[in-house]
């Protein structure tokens, strides 16, 4: 062909099919009708929330349907032949040699029973491409070139001696090694932190460039995609929203969808000032799982009545535990914690019931917060009936008023959790902590778990009962977007120390110290050029390395 | 519950173990004989007087099937209930409570799990007095230790949960924590259980009796009418395997009703499926 | 290796505390509960005089604890006591009785481990299709059949009405290798048909689950052929899940041999416990129970060792 194009996917339709027990099975459509091209060495980003169908495109370039998923219809022509017409042997062909793949989750895709550099140089060795010790050698340069940390040696470790973000980048290399046309990249820095996405990202872009490979990118996240890829399609169940230039996409989006996704976290809340005594102190926390493994250090925060305290920071920094103790589920070591200027019992099981009215909490996962075998209506009704002793009619109208505050209709109280979507579940949950008619409510990252639009539309939600029902937040993330949304004063968290902390517009203003800059600087920005720029005027190496 | 949803193998288990069930409530009625009578020759072959032949001393097999049903499956059933009882409790019980009483109840569990229940058994009933009560309590408190494993593993699943933590801290006493949050979610893997507990008991009983140290004659029972009429095998006289069918028609069909049970569990566990 | 090596040599320092904990729990079980061996042994009709000689015989009239630690030390030392009944000792009986019932459980461990592990790959390879359905139907039923049905049915069939092998499983010293396994056809056939179907759906589990991990997919993505990824891939992270299986069989199959020894009249260790138990002489029943106790620990330990050597994070510590 003249043209570079060597990708190319005509109308493919992807279905499942759905077997419950003791029900007939039947068949959900995925993915109605999906077209694209690929030039050879050009990335395209693939971008959607859950259920958009993203992954599964990217798969089909592979001829490949995870946990039962067919591709029933369409074309995947790949240098010129339509790869789902092949049979086995064409597929052991085309897998591992002209197409590779790398998956979200490093830890879980290699196999821990072999060294690393073995399972790298697998496919080379597999499709005839090179001898071992060539094979080995070019693993080597493209540890190097994905800057891993002793690129000589690091190949003889086994995948549980090597960090997750390295293990990505051992992954990424993997794909590279037999030279194929295309990689398929499917959300590989998702589970990673913040400072260490920013690191695996540059690297691959890096590794994307130095070698011309051709890349399909998969991610809910535009910001990222933005930061690697030439092109972007929007999917949105199934089907295609928009198709353009980077650049075109980010700055000038023509859909509808597509600018919501862009404008997501654009919420602005007025920071407002410290009143005179907070209603919550906890001073000088120590605390940990026992004397010698300490997750805590001298951690003192202030919560103020009807504001938000946001606590940042990344995985292992002990904003979770700092949540425990003020929960009494983990009484400090040492310190104390002062509640509406009295001490507040340090131990959960001790503390009055109405002290505990008062500290509600909301958690990350709204499935596992709710009892699937209660209904809506028990589930935000126990905490009224058990605090007031509201029963019968009453109890009711009270439900319905809850359920009338987080916009869901009254029927609500009848369903079960299971019958609700993410987001409805996340807002029932919101009831439950309501309910108590709490002073101050412990909000655990509520919205990680959601799209980007349901997030926000959360958020909205937390900021309107704020300001109706006067509640303080205790709110955990690790995502600076939202903290710049909705906190009046926030908490930096590092190591179990605090690294910087005070009202919002101070935290947020230079001078930074080096890890609250290393933290801010490595929130991805919708912004063409953003990861060079930040990659190149950062102070500090994040702790992922 | 729509009854077109049950699968056509629970149908199956649910018709043949109730038939088990109606012969033992109402053995004394359906009986053709007495149990004990000596109403014909040694090892008589069927024929319309005596449906299953008769016995190694001429008992009608029909109706000593049908007493035996009443002795194995009451006998059985109570001693799953004593197992039952006893596990889910102090299972459920470990899993909440945690910390030391959870060691102490667990370990001495893997004490006795280390030896194996039939050997065992036939220790303890080496010297206790033979007598129904010493057999419904040894295989109950020795079974119950399967049951508290599991109890105690779905318990502790359920227990790490969020919203048993937000029970937790609503302030909820334990005893709501078990019976209203981890309870619910636990029933369908226990009475699943329930079924399977209730098959070994069978089969333990059989086992025991068999080896004659079990129900004592005349007193009929299944495992124990294997016994008498093993010899008539070497004459290719089948009436010992009777009774053995008997157990094993029953195990299955509790085993279909079990399995149905299970999966239906996990179905509701799955939530909305395909979203 | 230090830490794998560590772990190992903890674990069968705790399956030997386990071992003398079980050994007390014997010894106490037959001790302390309300039955007394003089009273079992003469009956209900004896005299207070005669029970007092018996016990004074039977060295029942010092404390429990001193007879625990001699009755411990003589284990130790070989020496399992003598028989109440026969006054033979029971360390020479268990002795050959031990040799025939292992010899039992290995000729059933040696047919039904292969087969069964052959037809979990097939019930894996076939998931979900007619081969995996029937085998998980059969599994369920064999899985309710008592062993004395299958064991008389066997006997009916294959000895009775077609004649090909005896229907006692008579063994003897001195006996040609080839008669003594025509003898135990029959009932090693009874124990592999009870613990097959266990075995095979323990194995089908394992393997499945292995087969679910994303490096299997990994695998599957860089073009490997099935052979392959099952033997470089599945293989190494199955052993140890497949050995666990085996081994738990393999005390199930201890267990099982109890009946299976009464079914054929095969002079074992089952056998001899059993009718010691009838006869309620105590040292033998303890000298059993401490012996079937230990080859099931012991198994359960193999499968224990297995799993931390063939864990690479423990063979390959950080």
């Amino acid at each position: 062909m003249a043209t570079e194009t060597f990708l190319d996917i005509r109308d493919l339709k992807i279905g499942v099919t759905v077997r419950e027990p003791g029900k007939p099975k039947r068949d959900i459509t995925i993915v109605h009708g999906v077209s694209t091209t690929l030039e050879k060495g050009k990335v395209l980003g693939l971008i959607g929330e859950s259920g958009a169908g993203k992954s599964t495109i990217g798969l089909s370039s592979l001829a490949y349907g995870r946990g039962g998923i067919e591709i029933t219809g369409g074309e995947v022509y790949i240098n010129g032949r339509d790869i789902l017409t092949l049979n086995r042997a064409g597929l052991n062909g085309m897998r591992g040699h002209e197409v590779c793949y790398v998956s979200q989750s490093a830890a879980a895709g290699f196999n821990p029973a072999h060294r690393l550099i073995d399972q790298v140089i697998e496919a080379t060795l597999e499709h005839g491409l090179a001898t071992r010790p060539e094979a080995e050698a070019r693993a080597k340069e493209l540890f190097a070139a994905l800057s891993l940390p002793d690129p000589e040696n690091i190949g003889s470790r086994y995948p549980h001696q090597v960090s997750g973000g390295q293990l990505q980048r051992v992954m990424t290399a993997m794909a590279l090694c037999p030279q194929p046309d295309l990689i398929v990249f499917d959300e590989p820095t998702t589970a990673l932190d913040v400072t260490t996405q920013i690191d695996v990202l540059a690297a691959i872009k890096n590794a994307i460039r130095l070698t011309g490979v051709a890349a399909l990118y998969i991610t809910h996240d535009l910001a990222v995609v933005a930061q690697v890829a030439d092109e972007i399609m929007v999917l949105r169940n199934g089907k295609k929203v928009e198709h353009g230039a980077t650049k075109q996409i980010i700055e000038a989006p023509q859909e509808d969808y597509t600018r919501s996704l862009i404008s997501v976290r654009s919420i602005q809340h007025e920071e407002q000032k410290a009143t005179a005594e907070p209603i919550i102190r906890m001073e000088n926390i120590v605390a940990g799982y026992s004397k010698n493994h300490i997750v805590l250090n001298d951690v003192s925060v202030d919560i103020y009545a009807g504001q938000t305290l946001a606590v940042v920071g990344e995985s292992g920094s002990g904003k979770s535990t700092l949540a425990r103790v003020l929960t009494g589920l983990l009484p400090p070591q040492s310190g104390q914690i002062t509640f509406e200027g009295r001490p507040l019992t340090q131990s959960q099981d001790a503390r009055p019931l109405d002290d505990l009215r008062d500290i509600q909490m909301i958690y990350q996962m709204a499935d596992t917060a709710m009892n699937p075998r209660q209904s809506v209506g028990t589930i935000i009704g126990r905490p009224i009936e058990f605090y007031f002793g509201i029963k019968g009619k009453a109890l009711k109208d009270k439900i319905a008023e809850l359920l009338e505050k987080i916009e869901l209709p009254a029927e609500m109280a009848d369903r079960y959790p299971a019958e609700l979507s993410g987001g409805q579940k996340q807002r029932v949950c919101i009831a439950r902590a309501l309910a108590a008619q709490p002073k101050v409510i412990i909000c655990d990252e509520v919205t990680s778990a959601l799209d980007p639009l349901v997030a926000d539309g959360i958020l909205k939600l937390l900021l309107d009962l704020q300001a109706r029902e006067n509640v303080a937040y205790f709110f955990i993330t690790h995502d600076l977007a939202t903290v710049k949304a909705i906190a009046d004063s926030i908490a930096v968290m590092h190591l179990g120390k605090l690294a910087r902390y005070g009202p919002k517009s101070e935290v947020l203003t230079p001078p930074f110290d080096d890890y609250t800059d290393l933290l801010l600087s490595s929130v991805p920005e919708m912004k063409l050029g953003w990861l060079e720029n930040v990659i190149s005027t950062r102070k500090i190496e994040s702790a992922g390395n | 519950m729509d009854l077109r949803t049950i699968p056509i193998s629970a149908w199956i288990g649910i018709i043949s173990t109730s038939l088990f069930a109606f012969a033992a409530v109402f053995a004394p009625l359906i009986a053709p004989y007495g149990m004990a009578d000596i109403v014909g020759g040694v090892w008589d072959p069927m024929s319309s007087d005596h449906w299953l032949g008769t016995d190694n001393l001429g008992r009608d097999l029909l109706s000593r099937m049908i007493y035996g049903a009443r002795t194995t499956l009451t006998i059985a059933a109570l001693a799953t209930i004593v197992s039952f009882t006893l596990g889910a409790m102090l299972g459920m019980t470990a899993a909440v409570a945690g910390g030391w009483t959870d060691q102490a109840l667990s370990r001495s569990v893997d004490l006795l799990m280390s030896i194996p229940t039939l050997i065992f058994a036939l220790v303890v009933l080496s010297v206790l007095p033979a007598s129904i009560l010493t057999l419904i309590l040894v295989m109950g408190i020795l079974d119950a230790t399967r049951v508290f494993r599991l109890a105690r593993a779905v318990a502790v699943d359920v227990n790490v949960m969020d919203f048993v933590e937000a029970a937790k801290l609503r302030g909820e006493g334990r005893m709501w924590i078990i019976t209203r949050e981890i309870l619910p979610n636990a029933m369908s893997t226990l009475i699943a259980e329930l079924g399977l507990r209730f098959i070994f008991m069978v089969l333990f009983l059989s086992a025991l009796s068999f080896l004659g140290l079990g129900i004592q004659p005349p007193e009929a029972d299944w495992g124990g009418m294997v016994k008498e009429n093993k010899d008539g095998i070497i004459f290719g006289i089948p009436a010992a395997l009777i009774p053995a069918g008997a157990i094993a028609v029953l195990a299955i069909s509790v085993n279909l009703i079990a399995d149905w049970i299970l999966n239906r569990a996990t179905d509701l566990k799955g939530g909305r499926g395909g979203n | 290796m230090g830490l794998a090596l560590k772990l190992i040599s903890q674990r069968i320092a705790l399956g030997f505390l386990l071992l003398l904990a079980v050994s007390a729990l014997i010894f106490a079980g037959t001790e302390i509960l309300p039955g007394d061996v003089a009273q079992s042994i003469l009956g209900q009709s004896a005299t207070p005089e005669s029970l007092a000689n018996l016990r004074a015989e039977l060295g029942l009239s010092e404390p429990a604890v001193t007879r625990y630690f001699s009755w411990l030390g003589g284990i130790a030392t070989g020496d399992l006591g003598t028989a109440l009944t026969s006054g033979t000792d029971i360390s020479s009986a268990v002795a050959q009785r031990l040799g025939n019932t292992l010899f039992l459980a290995a000729v059933a461990a040696v047919i039904s481990v292969p087969i069964a592990i052959l037809l979990g790959l097939l019930a894996v390879r076939f998931k979900d299709r007619w081969p995996d359905k029937l085998i998980s139907a059969t599994t369920l039923a064999s899985i309710s059949l008592p062993e004395f049905f299958i064991g008389y049915l066997l006997i009916l069939v294959f000895g009775v009405k077609l004649g090909w092998f005896p229907t006692v499983a008579t063994v003897y010293e001195g006996m040609a290798f080839g008669d003594r396994l025509m003898a135990v056809v029959l009932p090693a056939l009874t124990l592999t048909l009870v613990v097959l179907a266990h075995m095979m759906r323990m194995t089908r589990a394992a393997i499945l689950n292995v087969m679910q991990s994303a490096y299997i997919e990994t695998a599957e993505l860089k073009g490997l052929s099935t052979f392959k990824i099952i033997r470089k891939h599945a293989l190494p992270n199955a052993i140890s899940p497949v050995v666990n299986v085996v081994m738990l069989n393999m005390a199930y199959l201890i267990v099982g041999v109890v009946v299976v020894e009464v079914i054929f009249v095969y002079p074992g260790m089952g056998q001899y416990l059993v009718d010691h138990v009838s006869k309620r002489d105590v040292p033998v029943v303890q000298a059993c129970g401490i012996i079937f106790a230990a080859i099931y620990i012991g198994l359960n330990l193999i499968a224990d060792v297995v799993s931390v050597l063939s864990n690479p994070r423990l063979r390959h510590p950080k």
